[in-house]
């Protein structure tokens, strides 16, 4: 038999990867109301922030950044906590874990989905949010795409945790103490950039170190999540 | 011994208060740690020689029967 | 030296070595907590800047020092168990996690402590009490997790996924806070700065963190020994070790 090429396995990988990635998409907007209560619950969190330290639009500027990512980490808390329970419910987590293709792969795509239907209608969002904490304007690109960078790191983290408490009931308070202290380079990396911005710095360095948390995650996390997926399974 | 005395060592130049109380809430989690496992270890084998006492009690019983 | 990692893996072996070790490590580790304790208290010399209230450092670095090496080793213990699935890694990283959690407290307390009378301030979102207090939650999350699980190897091996993914989080999350600090706090209060110490109390200093550790040490074999008890209730050597003691 002859050798396999490079390109002879990954191409399959690749098919799967992006059959699973559809799967997960079409079935999270088969129910609009999964993207749109996120950011629902993005824009009412925002506004409790006003009403709870008075309306002063120099201190709301001042906070925006620490708002709108503090915001944005627990929307990422509240939807990561289901994020493989409708699998490992009705079963198919298991025909992914006992398939050929790697159940790394298989999470990860369910992982991507999550975040292209969540994070980055957040980030696309996240202007208007801005707005209203009376960013500046020039600062809305570096808020927008540390957001895009930072959600899919936030994704990939809440994935770990989600994977871990899939099996437990009432899971969903104690992922967040797992998921928390995880949070917090993404958390710091992303409010320095957009600090950096609205005082016209340079937030490159903040967004390079998001870039590299999310690089190495999507490599890496990807390990994490299929073993704990085979734990919660065997549990 | 750097004091003089025992009352300068309680009172450590003012910041008395603060070193002992700093030592003192040391000492009971240290306590906590060691007494927990240690007792819990005690009582389970204390269990356990019951249960196997009551087993050789048994066993003698029916040794007595046959 | 491999006959000895395998016979670790022996629950009835190492029992009765955990039992030997307990038995001389224990007293030593009293002895050099009473002597480093009253060394430090009683004989070193006040520091000329912060007179008394220093003495609390024989006791926070080494808390300190302990519960950062202490996540490393559970994580370590971690990966064994997933690798070579010994069962008495599992055991071992169990007993480390409240251990290292209790060790992370006593370094935030007195660091508390000392912050007040030495800057006037009982807590401040300094970079290094910061990064503790986030250990304390990495701790406090394993614990958690672990006791969420009813099948308790699922649990352990829950646990060790989790504190691997923490070890590698770990010099991340000390940069970034470091990071954060710096860029928030123009060195208005220096907390780390070079300072040479003094012998006189660096000789209680070091007796001090070799009885932390041994602490850790037996703490964590005592639980492990604990919890060896109660899953093998009914085994046969446990039985004759029991009845060997009285």
């Amino acid at each position: 038999m002859a050798e396999r090429t490079n390109t002879e396995i990954v191409q399959p990988l690749m098919v799967f990867l992006r059959g699973q990635l559809m799967r997960h998409l079409k079935s999270g907007l088969r129910r609009p109301g999964e993207v749109a209560n996120p950011l629902l619950f993005f824009v009412m969190v925002v506004t409790l922030f006003p009403l709870g330290l008075g309306p002063d639009p120099e201190r709301l500027r001042e906070m925006a950044p620490g708002i709108l990512w503090v915001v944005a980490l627990l929307s990422n808390l509240t939807t990561s906590h289901r994020l493989f329970a409708g699998d490992f419910e009705d079963g198919s987590l298991e025909q992914l874990a006992i398939a050929p293709q790697p159940l790394a792969l298989s999470s990860l795509a369910q992982t991507l989905a999550h975040w292209l239907l969540s994070g980055v209608t957040l980030s696309l969002a996240a202007p208007l949010f801005g707005l209203m904490l009376g960013l500046p304007v020039a600062a809305m690109p570096t808020l927008m795409f540390s957001l895009l960078l930072g959600s899919l790191c936030l994704a990939l983290v809440g994935s770990v945790g989600a994977a871990l408490t899939v099996g437990i009931r009432r899971g969903g308070l104690l992922l967040s103490l797992l998921v928390i202290p995880l949070y917090v380079p993404v958390l710091i990396f992303g409010v320095s950039a957009v600090s950096e911005a609205i005082i016209d710095g340079s937030p490159a360095r903040w967004l390079a170190l998001l870039g590299a948390f999310a690089a190495a995650g999507l490599v890496l996390i990807p390990l994490a999540v299929s073993a704990a997926l085979r734990i919660s399974i065997d549990a | 011994m750097y004091f003089e005395n025992l009352s300068d060592a309680i009172a450590m130049g003012g910041h008395g208060p603060y070193v002992w109380s700093a030592y003192v809430i040391t000492l009971l989690v240290i306590l906590g740690l060691l007494v927990t496992p240690i007792k819990r270890g005690r009582e389970l084998r204390r269990q356990i020689r019951a249960e196997l006492r009551r087993k050789a009690q048994v066993n003698e019983g029916d040794a007595r029967a046959s | 030296m491999w006959s000895i990692v395998h016979k670790m893996g022996s629950p009835p072996w190492f029992y009765r070595f955990s039992g030997l070790v307990i038995r001389w490590l224990l007293p030593i580790v009293v002895l050099l907590l009473v002597v480093g304790a009253i060394w430090g208290l009683m004989f070193a010399p006040a520091d000329f800047k912060q007179g008394n209230s220093y003495r609390i450092i024989f006791i926070h670095v080494p808390a300190s020092v302990v519960a950062l090496a202490g996540y490393y080793v559970m994580a370590f213990a971690g990966a064994v168990s997933l690798i070579w699935k010994i069962k008495m890694a599992d055991l071992a990283m169990r007993a480390i996690a409240p251990v290292g959690a209790a060790l992370t407290f006593i370094a935030l307390v007195t660091g508390a402590i000392w912050g007040k009378p030495t800057w006037g301030t009982w807590w401040v979102w300094d970079a290094r009490i910061t990064s503790m207090l986030i250990l304390l939650f990495l701790y406090l999350g394993v614990v958690a997790l672990f006791g969420a699980y009813d099948n308790k190897v699922a649990a352990a091996k829950a646990c060790a996924v989790l504190s691997l993914v923490g070890m590698v989080n770990i010099p991340i999350i000390y940069k970034s806070v470091d990071w954060w600090y710096s860029l928030h706090q123009p060195a208005s209060i220096k907390f780390t700065g070079e300072s040479t110490i003094d012998p006189s109390m660096l000789y209680p200093l070091l007796l001090m963190i070799a009885a932390f550790y041994g602490l850790f040490t037996t703490v964590m074999l005592l639980n492990m020994r604990a919890d060896l008890m109660a899953q093998n209730r009914r085994a046969s050597w446990l039985e004759r070790d029991l009845l060997g003691e009285d």
